[in-house]
Formats: C-alpha cells, sequence, structure tokens
C-alpha cells in the first residue's frame, strides 16, 4: 500500500498545457476519483502517476520517495484502461498471467494467484476463453483481475465503466468499491461521470482544462461547491444558474433580474453588502426549493412551463422571461403546465458567485485569511 | 390503403435483370483473362510435346523437354539443382532481411517522434514509387567498389533495399491499428520496452509479417534484371539466369525447354501462393480482431 502526493505538476504536449500546477496527495489506502469532462488532463494525470507520461515539471511522491524517474513496471501499479486493453492474441488466463510471468513468478504460484483473482472477480470458467469471445462487462473484470494479480500498491482505473450498459454499470460500481475495500488498495479512479465519482470515492478531484477546481468528499463539492464550475458540474439535475443585481430595496436585501426579485435573508445581505460589487450569479440546486401555492416569505412566483416525471419525483421546469428555472418536486405534488405556483428557495443553500466564478463563501473566507 | 410496391411480375423482372449482369460480368472477365489463360496454357502444353503444329497444336507428348533435370544442356551451364538452390536462397535471404529490417522499422515509425520521423515516412512512400532500374549502373558501381558483384549477396541486399519501403509501409499500418492502451498496459504489466515489441505487439502484426514476407519472397524468386546485371559467374545463376540463357545462347531457342524450365521455375511459386493466399489476402483486412 502506499500513499501518493503530487506536488505542482504540469505536462505539457508541445505548446497545449494539458495538466497545470497540480498538487495532490492521497492517503494510504483511499479511494479517490478524478472527475471533469473530457480533456480536462484527468487521464494525463493518471497515466504521469502509471509512468507512461514523464512529467513537463513537478513532482510525484510514493510513500514521500520522488518517482518521477522510475519506469512503469517498477511502480507497483495496476491499471484498467477503458479500452480494458486486452492483449487479443492471448487466453484470458494468459492475460491474467502475464505480469507475473514477466516478473518470473514461479509458475505453480501464477497458477495460484491467477485462480484466486479469477475467483475474487467471478470469472474462473472464462479462463480459457479469448478476449474476443468476451462481452464487454466480462472483459473489464478480466481486465481489473490483470490489474490486480500482481497485487500492485496503487490501483489506478481510467474511465472503467463507461463501456458497459447501465445495469451493469451499476452493479460494478458497487463491485469495485467492495473489491477496494477489501484489498485496502490505495486507488484513483478517472472518470467524467458526477455519479461515478460521488457514489465510488472517498474524496473527489474536480478538474477543469487541467486545472483543479476543487478536493473534497462528495458532501462538500456538493453542498460547497467553490467556484461555478463544480456547482454547474456536480449535481444531476444540475444547478439553477442565473446573472442577479444585488440591491437594497426599502432597506431589504435582493437579488434583482429583468424577470423577478427574490428577497434575501438579512443574514446573505450582511455578506454581499460588505463586496464592492453589485452583480453576482445565483446558484439554486432543484432539489433545494419548495414549491407552495400560498405566498411565504422570500418567495418567487412562477408558471409551470415544461413538467419531467422521473418516478422519485417531477422535474418541474419554470421560465422567467429567458431565464429557465427547474425544480425537483417530491412525487405527492401535482403540478401540471400553466399552473402558478410559489418558489421557496431554502435560503441556507443559495449559492452566490462573484463576477470571477468564486464561490462568496469562498471569497468571504479567502478575506479571513 | 398503402399500395405495394412490388408485383410479383416486377419481382420476377427484377430477377431476371440481375441473372443478366452476372452472366455478362462473368463473360466480360473471362474474356479478360483469356490471353493471360492462353498463354499459361501454351507453356503447359510445350512443355510436355516436341514440335507444335502451327505452333500451338501439340504432335506427340514427350518428356525429353525434362532431361535438364539430369544432364545439363550445355557445357557452359551450372546444374539445375545447384541454380534451384541458388534461387531458394536469393528469395530467403531477401526475406529474411526484408522482414527484419522493415518490421523493426516501421514499430519506430509508428511509435516513437523523432526529428526527421515525417521526412521518413514520405521517403519511404517516394522510394516505393522509384523506378529502380533508373538506379542500375549506380548500383553496380557500389556493388563493386564493395566487392559484391558476381555474388547472390549483393543481389539479395539491392533487392530486399528496394523492397523494404513497400515493407514499412505495410507494417505501419499494422501497428497503427494496434491501440496504445495494449502497449502502456504492457509496460504497467511489467514488461520492457523490448519484451513489450517481442510479446505484445509481434504476435499482433503476424498477418503482416506473413504477408510481407511473401511478397518478398516471391519478388526474390522473380528477381531478374539485376541478376542478369550484377552476376555472371555461373556458379551463382539463378533460374531466371537459365531462362535468360536458353532465351539469349541458342542461336534457335529450344521452345520446348524454355517451357519446360520455365514450368520448373514456376511450380514452387505457385505451391507457395496457393499455400497463402489466405495470408496474403489479410494485408487489405489488417488490424487487430477484439481486445475492445
Amino acid at each position: 500500500m502506499a500513499s501518493i502526493r503530487l506536488e505542482r505538476l504540469t505536462k505539457k504536449f508541445g505548446k497545449v498545457v494539458a495538466v497545470n500546477n497540480l498538487n495532490l496527495e492521497v492517503r494510504d489506502g483511499e479511494f479517490i476519483a478524478l472527475l471533469g469532462p473530457s480533456g480536462c488532463g484527468k487521464t494525463t494525470t493518471l497515466l504521469m502517476i502509471a509512468g507512461i507520461y514523464r512529467p513537463t515539471e513537478g513532482n510525484i511522491y510514493f510513500d514521500d520517495v520522488l518517482v518521477n524517474d522510475v519506469a512503469p513496471k517498477d511502480r507497483y501499479v495496476g491499471l484498467v484502461f477503458q479500452s480494458y486493453a486486452l492483449y487479443p492474441h492471448m487466453r484470458v488466463y494468459d492475460n491474467i498471467a502475464f505480469p507475473l510471468k514477466l516478473a518470473k513468478v514461479p509458475r505453480k504460484e501464477i497458477d495460484r494467484k491467477v485462480h484466486e483473482v479469477a475467483k475474487l472477480t467471478k470469472i474462473e470458467e472464462l479462463l480459457d476463453r479469448m478476449p474476443g469471445q468476451l462481452s464487454g462487462g466480462q472483459q473489464q473484470r478480466v481486465a481489473l483481475c490483470r490489474a490486480l494479480v500482481k497485487e500492485p500498491e496503487i490501483l489506478l482505473l481510467d474511465e472503467p465503466l463507461s463501456n458497459l450498459d447501465a445495469r451493469l454499470r451499476i452493479e460494478t460500481r458497487a463491485e469495485i468499491k467492495r473489491l477496494q475495500r477489501e484489498l485496502g488498495i490505495t486507488s484513483i479512479l478517472v472518470t467524467h461521470d458526477q455519479v461515478e465519482a460521488l457514489t465510488m470515492s472517498e474524496r473527489v478531484a474536480v478538474m477543469h482544462q487541467g486545472v483543479l477546481q476543487q478536493y473534497g468528499p462528495p458532501d462538500e463539492l456538493y453542498d460547497r461547491p467553490r467556484n461555478l464550475f463544480v456547482a454547474s458540474f456536480i449535481g444531476d439535475p444540475p444547478m439553477n444558474l442565473i446573472p442577479v443585481e444585488f440591491k437594497k430595496t426599502d432597506g431589504k436585501p435582493a437579488l434583482v433580474t429583468d424577470s423577478f426579485v427574490l428577497p434575501l435573508a438579512e443574514a446573505w445581505g450582511e455578506v454581499l453588502g460588505q463586496m464592492d460589487q453589485g452583480e453576482f450569479t445565483l446558484g439554486i440546486r432543484p432539489e433545494d426549493v419548495r414549491l407552495s401555492t400560498e405566498k411565504e416569505g422570500n418567495a418567487l412566483l412562477g408558471e409551470v412551463f415544461l413538467t419531467e416525471p422521473l418516478g422519485g419525483g417531477t422535474l418541474v421546469h419554470f421560465r422567467f422571461g429567458e431565464i429557465s428555472f427547474r425544480v425537483l418536486a417530491p412525487r405527492e405534488i401535482k403540478v401540471d403546465v400553466g399552473d402558478k405556483l410559489w418558489i421557496i428557495p431554502d435560503q441556507e443553500k443559495l449559492h452566490l458567485f462573484t463576477k470571477d466564478g468564486l464561490s462568496v463563501r469562498e471569497v468571504g473566507r479567502q478575506d479571513a485569511h | 390503403m398503402a399500395t405495394h410496391r412490388f408485383t410479383p411480375g416486377s419481382l420476377e423482372r427484377e430477377r431476371r435483370k440481375q441473372k443478366l449482369l452476372r452472366f455478362s460480368m462473368y463473360v466480360f472477365l473471362i474474356l479478360a483473362s483469356l490471353p493471360i489463360v492462353v498463354g499459361y496454357l501454351w507453356l503447359f502444353v510445350g512443355a510436355f510435346t516436341g514440335n507444335l503444329v502451327y505452333g500451338f497444336v501439340p504432335q506427340e507428348l514427350t518428356v525429353a523437354n525434362w532431361s535438364f533435370l539430369w544432364e545439363s544442356p550445355s557445357p557452359a551451364w551450372p546444374n539445375i539443382w545447384r541454380t534451384f538452390a541458388n534461387t531458394f536462397f536469393l528469395a530467403a535471404g531477401v526475406t529474411v532481411i526484408m522482414v527484419v529490417v522493415s518490421t523493426s522499422a516501421a514499430y519506430v515509425v509508428s511509435r516513437m517522434y523523432f526529428p526527421g520521423r515525417s521526412m521518413i515516412l514520405a521517403s519511404t512512400l517516394i522510394l516505393h514509387a522509384f523506378p529502380a532500374i533508373t538506379l542500375l549502373i549506380a548500383l553496380y558501381y557500389i556493388l563493386r567498389t564493395l566487392g559484391l558483384l558476381d555474388s547472390l549477396w549483393g543481389v539479395i541486399l539491392v533487392r530486399a533495399g528496394l523492397m523494404v519501403p513497400f515493407g514499412i509501409w505495410v507494417m505501419k499500418g499494422f501497428f497503427d491499428d494496434i491501440p496504445w492502451d495494449i502497449e502502456m498496459s504492457a509496460l504497467i504489466d511489467g514488461a520492457t520496452r523490448f519484451q513489450t515489441f517481442w510479446k505484445v505487439m509481434l504476435p499482433l502484426v503476424k498477418p503482416g509479417i506473413a504477408a510481407i514476407a511473401v511478397f518478398a519472397f516471391m519478388a526474390g524468386w522473380a528477381e531478374y534484371i539485376f541478376l542478369v546485371t550484377f552476376v555472371r559467374d555461373p556458379n551463382s545463376w539463378t533460374l531466371s539466369s537459365y531462362i535468360n540463357a536458353i532465351i539469349g545462347n541458342y542461336r534457335f531457342t529450344n521452345y520446348g525447354l524454355l517451357a519446360a524450365v520455365s514450368l520448373f521455375y514456376m511450380f514452387p511459386v505457385l505451391l507457395f501462393f496457393l499455400l497463402t493466399q489466405k495470408l496474403l489476402m489479410k494485408v487489405t483486412v489488417g488490424g487487430i480482431k477484439g481486445g475492445r
């Protein structure tokens, strides 16, 4: 087992900066995720940890040992590729045994270990097949076996689930999490799927254009997104983001757009009043809103524009002029297109971002330092 | 009610049209291949008969034309079996050199980035299209300087060298088809760069190797112009030099002997082709199956 520390890690391909000044640390036995849209540098980071790419700048430490110049074969890393990358000319058995054969492990020992991991992932009956004869899910398991068989100190997973169908993905998700916990192996999952990242890992690092946006436990990313990117990327259905202006009318704080005025709680008024600007982006998660037929405190009146039944609830779309606004309504509430309802946001769970895209809470915290 | 687009009558007409099309296609193909077929037919008939009336109608069956197998038709000519062995040596030599050089070069060109890479790629294409005959005199001087005139090694090196660009081009395609992931995976699994090449990459390009090997072997077997230009010593003759001698040295060419030796020359290639044609066809298919 090993801990990992990335220090000012940068990778350039020609003039393109794939990863920019990345600092990240993974505790021994921890399961973290690198999350971001495609092209954000997450796979590049993974391949640098594996030793395939050499960092342009910065350092990689395993257990406080600098490994920048260590060859991939000496890093004790297991990697599962998105494409699985099985060797097409070898039987499943030989695929799994390949790392052990290269390490000159005695034949009997190889046989024992291959059967052991095959049993762990329930593919014992596939050992004599060729990779081309397997389904996607089976290939994925073989790839996982091959990565685990040499008992690596670090397990790297590059989009391991994205080629599986939805059902299998949910099962495999739990399976990998169980295996990781059983083996206690330090693991890094690369994914563009926030559900995968949030459900599987203990901490999530959100990346965008090669830059780390936020690194923390799933709840933290969800409750306190540091900036607009994280706010918009995390959450499904996504957060409503609306450009607003902060004003005090009759001494009462409110957020104003062309189409509505949302009165604010006093606490928010104090925070925003201290800032030297008036324009913000308001973020409200669809699930942090109540709908009511009665007017209550700080509420907005909206007309239902579209409804999408999701099974567990209903996604209700409102429209204010140009602005569309989604609300996740519990299934008990019956909503029809054309209904006029009061939208009551939970003032505690409002998110406000400055023009630079930083969270207002974050700005406050930085000022405090 | 929707109207049916097909009636039994229209279907029948369609089928007849298809049949006619196929028939005319066969007629065209047969006519087009007729000259080649007639040529081979003449070779077969000529090899086993004495005189041909009007150059085509056989008179009597004989194996007299095949006496070259046990006695040399001319004291100046070498033993046919030695010549046969030389031909095989030449073809095998070209094959080995061409396969080894172009496979390793293609791997580098496909996988590694180095200054001049695109120039090498462009030059392989140009060299492949280059008419080798224009190099004849320059090569003569080079081989003379190297002391490789009158030796099969000289011809082997020249022919292999001329085929390498083609080999690189074909093999690069095969290597390009192998996903990077597979190679990275091998490196992470603990293989060195060379082990990756040897244990993972090479097995995956086997069809390509087989294909270029067949091409190289056939080119070596059929080598003519460099042989008759660079090799005079009868001890280094191959079958094509032998045939050249039959045509050139007799005042009146013995067509029976010519046909027999030609058939003898062709036979191994025909056999070889029949055995390997499945591999040859894979050149166009290429790539790897499975793994994804």
